[in-house]
């Protein structure tokens, strides 16, 4: 009796042990989860509008529809990239996600202080071969690191009224992401 | 014999623990870091690097993509100030203020996130749009009937969750709630 009930003991630790492997390791299963999503749907390197959410469909869960969005998703394996986004008439912000859904960084248009959003982004070590008197000089170059190769830039522009989405909408259709 | 019998039967709790505490977790929500207002709740690390496993987790299952803190602060509400959970079949009411922000949205969602098709098309308000009293407050009604004013409709379904983003707001991981952070309340007026 006294050993079956060490057993149990053991296998309640072990399970204790399962679910925390379970939990950090299923963002690496997922299937359904944003980037899978938006992969079906987006070429890389490039800002593709994403269509907004209706009762319908949704791309994602959650998504606010008073805002137009679209996405870069990017991968930088081959190089830096350079991101422009022009503001729109109200407000715009600029999100970077990791692979997994992560979001590392987000501006928007008042923090960048200018009426194109400009950023570079890059890897650590990417960061890390640039000549050092670049870095001095490009000193008001928003530069942004990616933990990941691979992630998404999701740039957001709001209509605070719904006549104004198409102004909105013609503001993301000239964002422009591409390796450098 | 006996140690197999033995072993099977810890690997057997093992799995049970294991797995069913990660399904419970995440169909549950387990989040650490709750920052609440009444009856809105915002995790703000989940918009940071510093987001927790369990809110990766759940994010990788669900598929969205949380709001930057560097964008804005997205507060949840599933009840309303008495704890009673949100029904599409009753009157609600959402009136007060906003902490400061540059804009902020509200937002009806089905409890997975997707919006709910109504015969006016409307899913929410930012804060442009809505009509506000003469003191700058507002009062929203969410109900499945059409209301004059701020009709949110729910299209009766039976439990929903508010969104409330605020963009370019000065909440961020160092504030505190208290006095000077004003959230609207929720109160269900009348139920069938």
């Amino acid at each position: 009796m006294m050993r079956l009930i060490l057993w149990v003991i053991g296998g309640v630790l072990l399970g204790g042990v399962i679910h925390l492997v379970t939990v950090l390791l299923l963002p690496r299963t997922a299937t359904q989860d944003a980037y899978s999503r938006l992969a079906a749907i987006t070429p890389v390197n490039a800002v593709v509008p994403i269509p907004s959410p209706t009762a319908e469909k949704s791309v994602m869960p959650f998504m606010d529809p008073a805002f137009a969005a679209a996405v870069c998703r990017y991968d930088l394996s081959k190089g830096p990239l350079k991101l422009a986004a022009p503001v729109s008439p109200a407000y715009t912000s600029v999100s970077f996600y990791t692979r997994n859904g992560v979001a590392y960084y987000a501006i928007n248009d008042r923090a960048a202080g200018r009426r194109v959003i400009e950023l570079d982004l890059m890897t650590a070590a990417q960061r890390a071969q640039l000549p050092e008197d670049e870095e001095i000089t490009a000193a008001d170059r928003l530069i942004v690191e990616s933990p990941t190769d691979v992630g998404l830039i999701v740039i957001r522009a709001l209509a605070p009224e719904i006549g104004m989405m198409p102004a909105a909408r013609a503001a993301l259709a000239n964002a422009r992401c591409q390796p450098q | 014999m006996r140690f197999i019998i033995g072993l099977l039967l810890s690997l057997v709790v093992a799995a049970f623990v294991g797995l069913g505490a990660t399904l419970l977790a995440l169909t549950n929500g387990i989040a650490f870091g709750a920052f609440t207002i009444g009856s809105w709740t915002a995790w703000l690390k989940n918009g940071t690097a510093e987001i927790d496993p369990y809110a990766r987790a759940a994010i990788a299952r669900s598929g969205e993509l949380p709001t930057g803190l560097g964008d804005g602060v997205a507060f949840f509400a599933h009840a309303d100030d008495n704890g009673k959970p949100l029904d599409g079949r009753c009157d609600v009411i959402v009136s007060g203020s906003t902490p400061q922000a540059r804009y902020w949205t509200i937002t009806l969602y089905d409890t997975q996130g997707q919006l709910i098709g109504n015969p006016i098309n409307r899913q929410g308000f930012t804060s442009q749009e809505i009509i506000r009293k003469l003191n700058g407050d507002f009062e929203i009604e969410v109900s499945p009937r059409a209301r004059a004013g701020n009709w949110l409709p729910t299209g009766g379904i039976a439990r929903y969750v508010l969104l409330l983003r605020l963009y370019d707001t000065p909440i961020g991981v160092t504030t505190r709630a208290g006095r000077e952070v004003n959230m609207p309340s929720i109160v269900t007026s009348a139920c069938p």
